[in-house]
């Protein structure tokens, strides 16, 4: 009886749980995709079902401030995304290899900066700007940016670094290699596939970005903000669209990621 | 010499940039927290301590809000979680890889997207109460978005991957001859699961609180795109005397006043649940 009444459990009540909640999870994904075929008008797509229509796709670069704030948004992404990872990086490499006064300075500094409320940062460096009177715009969406996004490549690309084969690097240095040439013909090919992590991380945060871009952005509009600017206002069709787009871009590229992280192994 | 000076140099470009970026601003927000003045005669610093007293007074309730709307979100999340990871954990097989990915798929879609179709999916003529309300199952008067139940559903969905993983990840690393070894004593599965796995699932339940209730409190997204006047939550507050009343000084004493909060209150948790390191999971 005990058994049964536990097979049960396991058998049905459990799978039709995980089912809910994965359904929970993906529903708003279906209802963006959705809307985005919602034959609705062009100032905004109505809550109301009105019809199929095509017609958004060929339109998505229709409203020029929309285009300028994906273009924006692009833009900080790609420029945090680079110095971010060089700087996780280095601070990486010198945790995992080097026992050093500090270090241990260095990783609580880290921790913090991951378990802040994205608020306190955003309200912080926003005081530091508001009382040496820098003007707020891309540079400063990009320092912030970048101060966020150090700390997660460094993890990353630590976690990657662990077990790291040194004797590699050694027979290099044996063979007449410079420290330079050792690291980009013998330790970066390595580490590699654990920067590009720290790198797509350090992309799909920064893109995302609302509460410290919104502290620190003055006027300019990233993607995310230009949508929540709208929400009072109405969401044209094209959000919804581009949503679709970068939602389908992302899942092809990890799909095509994990075959071939397959196909190695 | 240059070994020793080696992790110096590599640390030192980022750990510049964090000093100067998120250390040190840390400073200027307590500064800015004691100034007085307004946008047009300039601010100065003058040990204002009563921008304090003034802004826990005038906005209490919004704090105790944001607290409560937290922590049922994060309640919820928790209880809807707990059983997918383990399901995926102990269950998932061949599929483990999947059932990852789709709990990751949120992800792939702007926060603000995916709060915004939650906006679609409850509004009062959308698809469910639309529906609903087209078969005479609701009242026309039914309504969810404004409610406090709108806001901490959003929460409660936005945060969920983060309380997944980690509990995910704690599960998963449960040594399975430990699990054989008590049915093997003859504990039935509930003894195994009060017992066994849940004892060595904590750390992970700890991480996943912390992970979902910090950023939680925080947010107003979610209060801003799903809820109302009478939503409104701590965030909203802080972005809304920083950004359009220019009241500097009353904007940085309320985050400092959140920060300190959940520093107390994260050590005061941590020493009740003698957790161990958090970085682990991160």
């Amino acid at each position: 009886m005990a058994v049964g009444s536990g097979r049960r459990w396991t058998r049905w009540v459990l799978p039709t749980y995980v089912a809910v909640v994965l359904i929970y999870l993906v529903s708003p994904i279906v209802v963006m995709i959705v809307y985005s075929f919602n034959n609705s008008g062009f100032k905004k797509v109505s809550f109301r079902w009105v019809g199929f229509t095509f017609k958004w796709y060929p339109r998505v670069f229709d409203k020029p401030d929309l285009t300028a704030a994906l273009k924006n948004s692009l833009v900080v992404a790609g420029v945090s995304t680079v110095i971010a990872t060089t700087l996780g990086t280095m601070i990486a490499l010198a945790l995992v290899r080097y026992r050093f006064p500090g270090k241990g300075a260095a990783e609580m500094v880290m921790f913090m900066n991951i378990s802040a409320p994205e608020i306190v940062l955003g309200a912080s460096l926003l005081s530091l700007f508001i009382t040496f009177g820098v003007p707020r715009g891309m540079v400063t969406i990009i320092i912030a940016h970048v101060m966020f996004n150090i700390a997660y490549v460094t993890v990353t690309v630590r976690a990657r670094l662990a077990g790291f084969n040194r004797s590699l690097e050694e027979a290099a240095q044996d063979l007449g290699a410079g420290p330079w040439t050792t690291f980009w013909r013998v330790t970066f090919p390595i580490i590699f596939p654990g920067i590009l992590a720290g790198g797509l991380l350090a992309f799909a945060l920064s893109i995302d970005d609302f509460v410290i871009t919104n502290f620190n952005a003055g006027q300019v509009k990233t993607f995310p903000l230009w949508v929540y600017g709208a929400v009072k206002v109405g969401i044209p069709p094209q959000v919804f669209v581009m949503g679709t787009l970068i939602f389908m871009g992302g899942v092809i590229l990890a799909i095509t990621n994990l075959m071939l992280q397959r196909r190695k192994v | 010499m240059g070994k020793r000076l080696a992790p110096y140099m590599l640390v030192f470009p980022g750990g510049a940039w964090l000093l100067l970026f998120f250390l040190i601003p840390l400073v200027f927000l307590a500064s800015v927290s004691l100034q007085t003045g307004n946008l047009f005669d300039g601010f100065r610093f003058t040990w204002h301590v009563r921008n304090y007293v003034d802004a826990i007074d005038r906005y209490r309730v919004q704090f105790l809000r944001s607290l409560l709307y937290a922590s049922i979100a994060t309640a919820i999340t928790l209880v809807a979680s707990y059983p997918l990871a383990y399901w995926i954990a102990f269950r998932g097989g061949r599929h483990k890889t999947t059932f990852l990915f789709l709990l990751l798929l949120p992800f792939f879609v702007s926060f603000v997207i995916r709060t915004l179709a939650w906006r679609f999916i409850l509004s009062d003529d959308g698809i469910v109460l639309g529906t609903l309300k087209d078969w005479h199952l609701l009242p026309q008067s039914f309504h969810v978005l404004a409610t406090p139940t709108a806001v901490i559903a959003g929460i409660a969905y936005n945060f969920l991957p983060f309380m997944a993983l980690p509990l995910y990840v704690a599960l998963d690393r449960i040594d399975r001859s430990v699990v054989e070894a008590a049915h093997d004593l003859y504990a039935n599965r509930l003894q195994v699961f009060l017992r066994v796995i849940l004892p060595l699932s904590i750390p992970g339940v700890f991480a996943g609180v912390l992970l979902t209730l910090i950023p939680a409190v925080g947010d107003y997204v979610n209060a801003f795109i799903l809820g109302g006047t009478k939503t409104t939550m701590i965030g909203n507050i802080i972005q809304l005397e920083y950004l359009t009343n220019f009241h500097y000084p009353v904007a940085a004493a309320l985050s400092f006043v959140l920060m300190i909060g959940l520093l107390i209150g994260v050590f005061a948790y941590a020493r009740v649940l003698g957790a161990r390191s958090l970085e682990e999971y991160v």
